[in-house]
């Protein structure tokens, strides 16, 4: 089975969860007065996931047929790119969300900033420093100052 | 109207928009210039500055800067590289790369300005006409019609942007649609589909999903596939054409501008349509002689792309300001920021604010001028943006995403949507699924449940479909928009199969 129904088959699941909420257990906590509303909250949702489960049905049973093309990247050979490197820096965003609060924005994008040159494959690390780190200090001063949202700039034990 | 271009005027020519004008054609060329990043994830990643700015007409004003600056700088890679940085430029290489290959690459920039500069203005001169006739009709429309209105958009673009797979786009425009009803809506104040977690009590952050569905995509798509960025030589000179070469293209421009504004006013069709219809029109109708040249470096196979793409661009502007309707990923981008801002484009626009409509229209024919006197002369230099690394440039891009997303809610959470948004939307892009109609249905979900609830509330019921002959005329379109092209797919493929067997 190629991906594009795979992912039908997840959307299908989707669509099924999705309905299963709004026909049997979003309309048990309506309140009374509502329930002689013509449209109820579950109403849209309902009319949706019928919709959904028929479109991701179609793709599943393959009545469209997709034509083969030739892609950017394909997927079925997912290995000969440089999947690593790519894997990394997902991990590396997640760590990033992760750090952005406890460890302060100058530290944990200057890093963010380096580490990811570095997974690319970069090791001058005279350039890829300042570079970082002038970066983030000017990123820093446009938000704070120009746009005034406040972002925590050193880690909570430093008072930031 | 011509009170209305007073105001535009007076608006549009203040420092701070003009200033606006030229930082936002600035970016969008550098940024457009890069392949890979499209208009989209630059305007996804500009929306937190223009937020954050306040002013609606100075934040619409930058954000349509950065837009055709992109489209203009996705030209310039298209041209120099045969690396085209956004769709819609993907047929200016056609012509464009083999004349940069004779050495000609300076003339192919200028000719690609030129035509720019002429299909964006002509595209707006239309667009001044058109948006106030069409408003003026929409101001009829009753909330059921709009409802029809958006199912009517929403079936166009699962027919037109899938490239055929109509189902695929579909299933993108529902799951779009259902997203939108997670969290809070306005009309029953009831938490809805949040699975118990706080967060997604307000639901989705637009920001955070336009992010996710195009420039993270985009960004790893680099990451697994580096693109060689390196000219030939990178020496652009001789940036002069001549009269005869001046008065060859002229009629081309013309009548791009006209095609390409329509075709980009339909939803779904955008640029990308436009120019490649515009270069396979203009090719059929050159005399046999220049029907050779075209692949092998026409000027007209240049000029006709360049014009269509910037003509659509501008006439996609047109349902979004008279409807409220996005009628591709840009501007419904766009809707996203003006809604953030308080704004709602719709037929009222014109009557309540008409400042915001004359001077974003004003500040079409500034950009445009902008492009064409600042870029021709600086081509050469900003041309040298393609020669930043890419282990620089990719951790940048990657950082303005989490950024753009955390700026706007504030929240760290939204990094880690983020960050699963995106690996789903690169799963979805290797299935060759369709991303746009995603964020468009998010966007247009929440307008059509309110009008959808009003209506039934309206009419107690569902009698508004058949006891409102238009709004019954627009779901068969919406219908009819959906079953055609499936159809013919089905005929046409039923006949090759026929064909085949026979022999």
């Amino acid at each position: 089975m190629a991906l594009d129904r795979w992912i039908a088959l997840i959307m299908l699941g989707v669509c099924l969860a999705y309905g299963y909420a709004a026909w049997f257990t979003m309309d048990g906590s309506l309140p009374p007065f509502m329930q002689r509303n013509p449209i109820w909250p579950s109403t849209f949702p309902k009319v949706l996931s019928v919709l959904g489960i028929i479109a991701t049905t179609i793709i599943l049973l393959g009545f469209e047929k997709s034509e083969i093309k030739e892609a950017d990247i394909d997927y079925r050979r997912l290995g000969e790119y440089h999947l690593g490197q790519a894997l990394m820096l997902l991990a590396l965003m997640v760590i990033y969300a992760l750090c952005l609060r406890p460890v302060g924005f100058l530290i944990s994008t200057t890093a963010f900033l380096v580490l990811g040159s570095f997974i690319l494959g970069e090791r001058k690390w005279h350039i890829m420093l300042p570079v970082a780190l002038i970066a983030t200090g000017s990123v820093w001063y446009l938000v704070q100052e120009v746009l005034g949202i406040y972002m925590r700039p050193l880690p909570g034990i430093f008072g930031g | 109207m011509l009170e209305g271009l007073l105001i535009g005027l007076q608006t549009a020519f203040s420092i701070q928009n003009l200033l606006m004008v030229v930082a936002g054609c600035l970016i969008g060329t550098f940024i457009g210039m890069l392949p890979g990043l499209g208009p989209m994830s630059i305007i996804a990643i500009m929306i937190p500055v223009a937020i954050s700015m306040g002013d609606p007409s100075a934040a619409l004003i930058l954000l349509a800067g950065v837009y055709y600056g992109a489209i203009f700088g996705g030209s310039t890679s298209s041209i120099l590289l045969n690396a085209p940085g956004v769709a819609g430029t993907v047929a200016s290489s056609f012509d464009g790369y083999p004349m940069a290959r004779q050495g000609k690459a300076g003339k192919a920039l200028t000719i690609a300005a030129i035509a720019s500069f002429a299909g964006g203005t002509l595209g707006a001169v239309l667009l001044m006409v058109f948006a106030p006739a069409l408003s003026s009709v929409a101001l009829l429309f009753h909330s059921a019609e709009y409802f029809a209105l958006m199912v009517v958009g929403l079936s166009a673009i699962a027919a037109f942007a899938g490239s055929g797979q109509v189902a695929k786009a579909m299933i993108m425009t529902i799951l779009g649609l259902i997203m939108a009803t997670v969290g809070e809506g306005a009309l029953f104040n009831l938490p809805r589909f949040t699975m118990g977690i706080m967060d997604l009590q307000s639901g989705f952050g637009f920001i955070t999903l336009a992010m996710a569905m195009f420039a993270l995509p985009e960004a790893l798509f680099l990451v697994l596939k580096p693109k060689n960025l390196q000219g030939d030589d990178g020496e652009i000179k001789d940036l002069r054409i001549t009269r005869a070469e001046a008065r060859a293209i002229a009629p081309v421009i013309g009548r791009q501008s006209i095609q390409g504004f329509f075709i980009g006013v339909l939803p779904g069709a955008g640029a990308t349509i436009a120019s490649f219809l515009g270069y396979a029109i203009e090719r059929n109708i050159a005399p046999k002689e220049e029907q050779e040249e075209f692949g092998k470096g026409s000027i007209k196979g240049l000029a006709a792309p360049e014009t269509a793409n910037n003509a659509a661009c501008t006439g996609s502007f047109v349902p979004l300001l008279t409807l409220g309707i996005p009628g591709s990923g840009t501007t419904a981008i766009l809707l996203g920021a003006l809604i953030a801002l308080n704004v709602t484009p719709g037929p009222r626009l014109m009557l309540d604010e008409p400042q915001i409509f004359w001077a974003v229209i004003m500040s079409m024919f500034i950009g445009n001028l902008v492009l064409l006197i600042l870029n021709l002369p600086l081509i050469p230099y900003i041309a040298k943006v393609l020669s930043v690394p890419r282990n620089y440039l990719i951790p940048f891009i990657l950082f303005f995403t989490l950024m753009g997303a955390y700026i706007g809610q504030n929240n760290a959470t939204e990094l880690l949507l983020l960050v699963g948004f995106g690996i789903c939307a690169t799963a979805l892009k290797f299935a060759d699924y369709p991303l746009a109609p995603l964020l468009i249905g998010f966007i247009l979900g929440g307008m059509m449940e309110d009008n959808f609830s009003r209506s039934m509330q309206l009419y107690d019921g569902i009698a508004f479909i058949w006891e409102r002959p238009m709004t019954l005329g627009l779901l068969v379109i919406a219908a009819l928009l959906i079953l055609l092209p499936s159809y013919r797919a089905r005929r046409a493929r039923a006949r090759a199969a026929g064909v085949a067997d026979g022999d």
